[in-house]
């Protein structure tokens, strides 16, 4: 157990951030709660570095946690995080206590520990990202249920307090009561894992699985696990609360939600799928899916019932994604339901697995979800720091509001290039356009995906990519060439927080350096992506490949 | 590296652009223009142009090595051609757009640079990927344009641009992917190996069979390899992606929109390089990449070209709005374009790639024409033109020596490539030997939709006669709506939009274009037009400055028309080796895949028997 502190020195320095911050929100001087931002920003920051330098490879996360395959996720996921949420920090400035901060500065009002809630959103950020970080470190089904609970109980939390207004609590509930039952589902799943096989460690789940086969009991328990946690990635059928939940949040609190819980999921969703193992081959006719499945050494792919499953999820979450965004006027419901397309995207990089070509990057589909987790993180993150920096100037009653429909970003560029530029580049990317990084997140999946024969969903990809373009077109579009329209209402300013419009800043300087400069990235994804689980369990367990041997000749 | 700084110069420029004072934007774009072509003009001088065959300036930099990825770049006869094209343009479109932009000077000539980097950048990549960024990348730059300095409808056009060019190419993407897995699939050579041992140490891996690469050349000789199926299936990806840009029958109608709406500027360089960029990507990708498909395919493509061709002239006929007029006969234009590829022999490749060329000059200059009597009119139409011969003599000079070049009068260079066009796919028939089966040939090929009712098997690949006859009538038909529309437009009665009739009895005088706007609000469109006489009085014939823009286009076109030869010379290399490969691959698919051609889609699937000859 204490070697597997060693590793864990990111989530260390995260709760030890968390600890500072909870008790500086509280002091009466202005400047020391001031600080709690760049402590938090410390924090995250240190935790990137921290894991990237700290976390051993492969072999020796395997000696101390046990992790038998994709153990090499971790520094990469791990890193990806740290850096990903230091930018959406930026983005957090003044999110709470705005107004309270203010008149206090007036002198109208004396400082209140009680009222203040500043130390507590920033320091339920951190706890989010450190379980978003024990995602990526899970060896067992209950430390992984922690850890997304971890990840996902702080967001109810902070999309409520988000804003002042009654629709981020609603938000609130709603996206509560709903995580909840997401959370009950694969909850469930797990059981029936773990009464399937006796164990909730992952490791030997895994085993279990490639030694003895998949009973229903256990297939059953890993559908009900992944149909949960599409909560939290925000697909096809559990995508309903979205649009609602990112509307009702504040622009960089929904930011902070397309990529915080997306990325624990996709997280878990890969090692539960790691567990199973991406090398069955296809049963022979006359067999229900729904039976015994072995896996067998010339397969590479998931065990039927489940490839179909996430098959019909993803490309359901693509086409409802973009299909609905394609109504929308307002950009958070947009942007919504274009995460839940994004989520889709990745589903097909976790369908293909490592694939044939596991060595290779083109051919990868871990790897391709561990580059799409990155670039969709650094292009989102852009969007909403453009969104959380511009708002309606304080009207009547005396509050800024936070801009709503396209129409708000017409005319950006002329009149606040740092912003409405951003706003183009990153569009253009989460459209997919070459050269931006976005373009190149999606082409792995695309080369993945064909490599792996899956041609027909590669098409439902490419369609939806177009389909994607319509809307993204007008987000893009309207800060270039359209001219503002400042008839109606207040204009449109940029908030007063500099750190704001430099996430959006650093973010689109990303969106285009990373993509001119990604292969180291992409070697990272690459060997971040090894998946060893054939080897290790062969190796572990010498019978391994003496049961299936009959239904791999029935299979061939 | 000169290709690069292709590439580069119209960037750095652009980047230059948007940081300088906007009153500086117009001299600094011209500028950029300048060096780039000069730059391209330096790469002509170093090309080799006898031997038009070999990539010449071949350069090679690591980029994604992970993806495949290089930047590589360099460029044969065919692609230096293209550029040299794209140079001439490039240029001429800033000093063709000095009075119609009058503001947002900078969005305008920054992002007219960028798109001059992303044509040159299509034409000399040598890496798929490469290629597909660039020829992506060019709808950025064009979408702003129509959407920002079009006219009425502009918003739409630009949109439908957009999204039409991007769905084709993602599927085109999806099949050029298909491609390099194949070609990954492949067993390694054994000198491959040891070659690819070698770099692997150095980094990447040296693209080849077995190695997962987008280089093109590697690709090529891959997907030769491929089954006819799988041949078939690229076809079609690639075809639905090139066939929106050219853009062929039932996906043009984004064309005449676009075209339309766009800016004078922007038009020439849609209807000069852009469009060419679908041709240049069937030529370069679809016929080397799958030539035994596209032979076999050949047929149903150029009975699509054949509909453009006939439903373009028709539409032309009936226009009332002359660029809109001009936008459709491209249609009919690149159709005779594709059909040269279709037929698939060297008279038509090489015919084609003049056309593409040719196209670019007179039809290119004719959007310049036109743009320029809607600078003093602010009107297209027909209706309220006309005679224009009385008060523009020096306009109408032009219009009608390069409506004289897109009809195609000898003499003139269109003539040369069109003939070669149709004289190509009148020869592309294996049915031409055994002549009494002619028109069943023909009709077997589908060309009246019939579904395999076929007695022989006349067709793999051919065209007949009757391709080039019925494309002939689209010739006639060119020339009569061309003729029609200069008649109208430059002979006749005097015919100006009102506010301008009172003044055209003096002639002579500026100042038409604020009153023309007054009285003609609502046809003239929104208010980009308001601003058009910001810069003083156009005169009532061509400036100096406009005849200088379409004198050497006008010089050009007398040139390839009368002395085509050294161009055809030089494309004999590129267009030789295609031939071969389309032939060997016939040849190949006769013996080996003859049960493949009897499923044919092309045939209806309806089983047909004698195609062993």
């Amino acid at each position: 157990m204490i070697e597997r502190l060693a590793y864990l020195w990111p989530e260390i320095a995260l709760f030890i951030a968390t600890c500072v911050v909870m008790v500086m929100g509280l002091s009466r001087t202005y400047a020391t709660r001031k600080a709690t931002a760049t402590i938090a920003a410390l924090g995250t920051f240190s935790a990137a570095v921290l894991s990237f330098l700290t976390t051993p490879d492969g072999g020796e996360i395997e000696a101390v946690s046990g992790q038998l395959y994709l153990a090499s996720m971790v520094p990469y996921a791990k890193t990806l995080i740290g850096a990903v949420a230091t930018l959406l920090l930026l983005t957090m400035a003044g999110t709470v206590d705005r107004a309270e901060e203010a008149d206090i500065a007036k002198g109208v009002r004396s400082f209140d520990p009680l009222r203040s809630n500043r130390a507590e959103f920033y320091a339920f950020f951190l706890f989010s990202i450190t379980g978003l970080m024990l995602c990526a470190d899970a060896d067992d089904l209950i430390w992984l249920f922690l850890a997304l609970e971890l990840t996902s109980l702080p967001t109810y939390i902070m999309v409520a307090m988000s804003t002042a207004r009654n629709r981020g609590r609603e938000a609130g509930v709603k996206y509560f009561f709903l995580g909840a039952m997401g959370a009950a589902v694969f909850l469930y799943g797990f059981a029936l894992i773990y009464g399937a096989v006796g164990s909730t460690n992952l490791n030997e789940i895994a085993v279990a699985f490639a030694t003895g086969g998949i009973s229903s009991l256990g297939m059953l328990g890993v559908l009900l696990s992944i149909l949960g946690i599409c909560f939290k990635i925000a697909a096809v059928p559990m995508h309903f609360y979205t649009p609602d939940v990112y509307e009702g949040a504040a622009p960089q609190v929904s930011g902070f939600l397309a990529f915080v819980p997306k990325t624990a999921g996709f997280l878990s969703i890969l090692l539960i799928c790691g567990a199973v193992g991406w090398n069955y081959v296809i049963p022979p006719d006359g067999v229900s899916p729904l039976a015994t499945v072995m896996p067998s050494a010339e397969g590479t792919q998931l065990p039927e019932v489940l490839r179909l499953t996430l098959w019909v999820i993803a490309a359901l979450t693509m086409t409802v994604g973009n299909v609905l965004a394609l109504l929308q006027t307002s950009v958070k419901r947009m942007l919504a339901y274009s995460s839940i397309a994004h989520s889709g995207y990745m589903l097909v990089g976790v369908i293909v697995g490592p694939g044939i070509a596991a060595d290779s990057f083109s051919g990868n589909g871990v790897a391709a979800v561990l580059f799409y987790l990155l670039s969709y993180g650094v292009m989102n993150a852009g969007v909403f720091a453009v969104l959380a920096a511009l708002e309606r100037a304080p009207g009547r009653d005396g509050e800024p509001r936070e801009i709503e429909t396209i129409s708000d970003l017409k005319g950006l560029c002329r009149s606040h290039p740092m912003l409405g530029w951003p706003m183009v580049i990153c569009c253009l990317s989460l459209l997919g356009l070459p050269p931006l990084l976005g373009f190149f997140g999606k082409l792995p999946l695309f080369t993945a995906a064909i490599r792996a024969g899956e041609i027909p969903l590669v098409l439902v990809l490419g369609v939806n990519s177009a389909i994607a373009a319509c809307y993204y077109l007008k987000l893009a579009f309207a800060p270039l060439t359209e001219v503002a329209d400042d008839a109606d209402g207040d204009p449109i300013v940029a908030a007063p927080f500099r750190t704001r419009a430099a996430a959006a800043v650093i973010s689109a300087a990303c969106v285009i350096g990373l993509a001119l400069g990604g292969n180291l990235l992409m070697q990272g994804a690459r060997s971040a992506a090894s998946y060893t689980e054939a080897d290790a369990i062969k190796s572990r367990v010498p019978q391994a490949n003496a049961a299936p041997v009959d239904r791999n000749v029935a299979a061939h | 590296m000169i290709l690069f700084s292709l590439i580069l110069i119209p960037l750095l420029f652009a980047a230059l652009l948007a940081l300088a004072p906007a009153a500086q934007a117009r001299s600094l774009a011209f500028l950029g223009m300048l060096t780039s072509s000069a730059a391209a003009v330096l790469a002509m001088l170093r090309f080799d142009w006898n031997n038009g065959a070999v990539f010449a300036n071949e350069k090679t930099f690591p980029w994604l090595g992970e993806l495949g990825i290089q930047l590589s770049v360099g460029a044969d006869s065919v692609s230096m051609l293209m550029i040299a094209l794209t140079a001439l343009l490039g240029p001429i479109c800033v000093v063709a757009s000095r009075t119609a932009v009058t503001e947002r000077h900078r969005t305008f000539f920054g992002w007219l640079l960028v798109l001059q980097a992303a044509m040159y950048g299509v034409f000399i990549a040598r890496d798929l990927i490469l290629f597909y960024i660039c020829f992506e990348f060019t709808l950025v730059p064009m979408f702003v344009l129509i959407n920002v300095f079009g006219s009425t409808n502009r918003k739409h056009a630009s949109v439908k641009f957009f999204l039409y060019t991007f769905t084709g190419s993602v599927i085109a993407l999806a099949g050029l992917v298909y491609v390099a897995k194949f070609n990954a699939e492949l067993p390694v050579s054994a000198t491959r190996e040891s070659l690819a041992a070698m770099m692997q140490a150095g980094g990447t891996p040296a693209p080849g069979p077995g190695v997962w690469t987008f280089d093109i050349e590697t690709l090529g000789r891959a997907a030769r390899r491929m089954s006819s199926t799988e041949q078939a299936w690229v076809l079609l990806a690639l075809m639905v992606g090139f066939a929106v840009k050219v853009p062929l029958f039932p996906v043009h109608t984004w064309l005449p929109l676009a075209h339309t709406e766009a800016p004078t500027a922007g038009s020439v360089i849609l209807a000069g390089v852009l469009l060419k960029l679908g041709t240049y990507g069937i030529f370069r990708f679809a016929i080397p990449f799958v030539p035994a498909a596209f032979a076999e395919y050949a047929p149903l493509i150029a009975q699509l070209c054949i509909v453009g061709i006939l439903y373009g002239g028709l539409i032309c006929w009936v226009q009332t709005d002359v660029k809109k007029l001009v936008a459709y006969s491209s249609v009919a234009h690149l159709g005779f374009c594709v059909l040269g590829l279709a037929a698939t022999n060297a008279t038509g490749l090489s015919g084609s790639i003049l056309y593409m060329i040719n196209h670019g000059l007179s039809t290119g200059a004719l959007f310049l024409c036109i743009g320029m009597v809607y600078e003093r009119y602010h009107t297209r139409s027909m209706k309220e033109l006309g005679g224009l011969a009385a008060k523009m003599p020096v306009w109408s000079t032009f219009m009608i020596f390069f409506t004289m070049a897109s009809v195609g009068l000898p003499g003139l260079n269109g003539f040369v490539s069109e003939f070669m066009c149709l004289l190509a796919a009148f020869q592309a028939s294996s049915a031409w030997g055994s002549s009494t089966t002619m028109v069943e040939g023909a009709m077997d090929a589908g060309l009246w939709g019939s579904a395999g009712a076929s007695t022989v098997g006349a067709t793999h690949g051919g065209l007949g006669p009757w391709y080039a006859a019925i494309a002939g009538i689209g010739m006639i038909v060119a020339a009569m709506y061309l003729l029609l529309m200069v008649g109208r437009v430059v002979w006749g009665p005097l015919v100006e939009p009102h506010g301008h009739g009172g003044h055209g009895g003096h002639g002579g005088h500026g100042g038409h274009g604020g009153h023309g706007h007054d009285a003609h609000g609502a046809a003239a469109g929104d208010h980009h037009d308001d601003h058009a006489d910001a810069h003083g009085p156009l005169p009532a014939d061509l400036t100096a400055r406009e005849i200088g823009v379409l004198a050497p286009l006008a010089i050009l076109c007398v040139v390839l028309g009368v002395y085509p030869k050294p161009l055809l010379a030089t494309l004999e290399g590129p267009v030789n080796q295609t031939v071969q490969l389309i032939d060997s691959a016939r040849s190949m698919g006769l013996q080996l895949e003859a049960p493949a051609h009897t499923t044919s889609p092309a045939q209806g699937g309806a089983p047909t028997q004698g195609l062993a000859q």
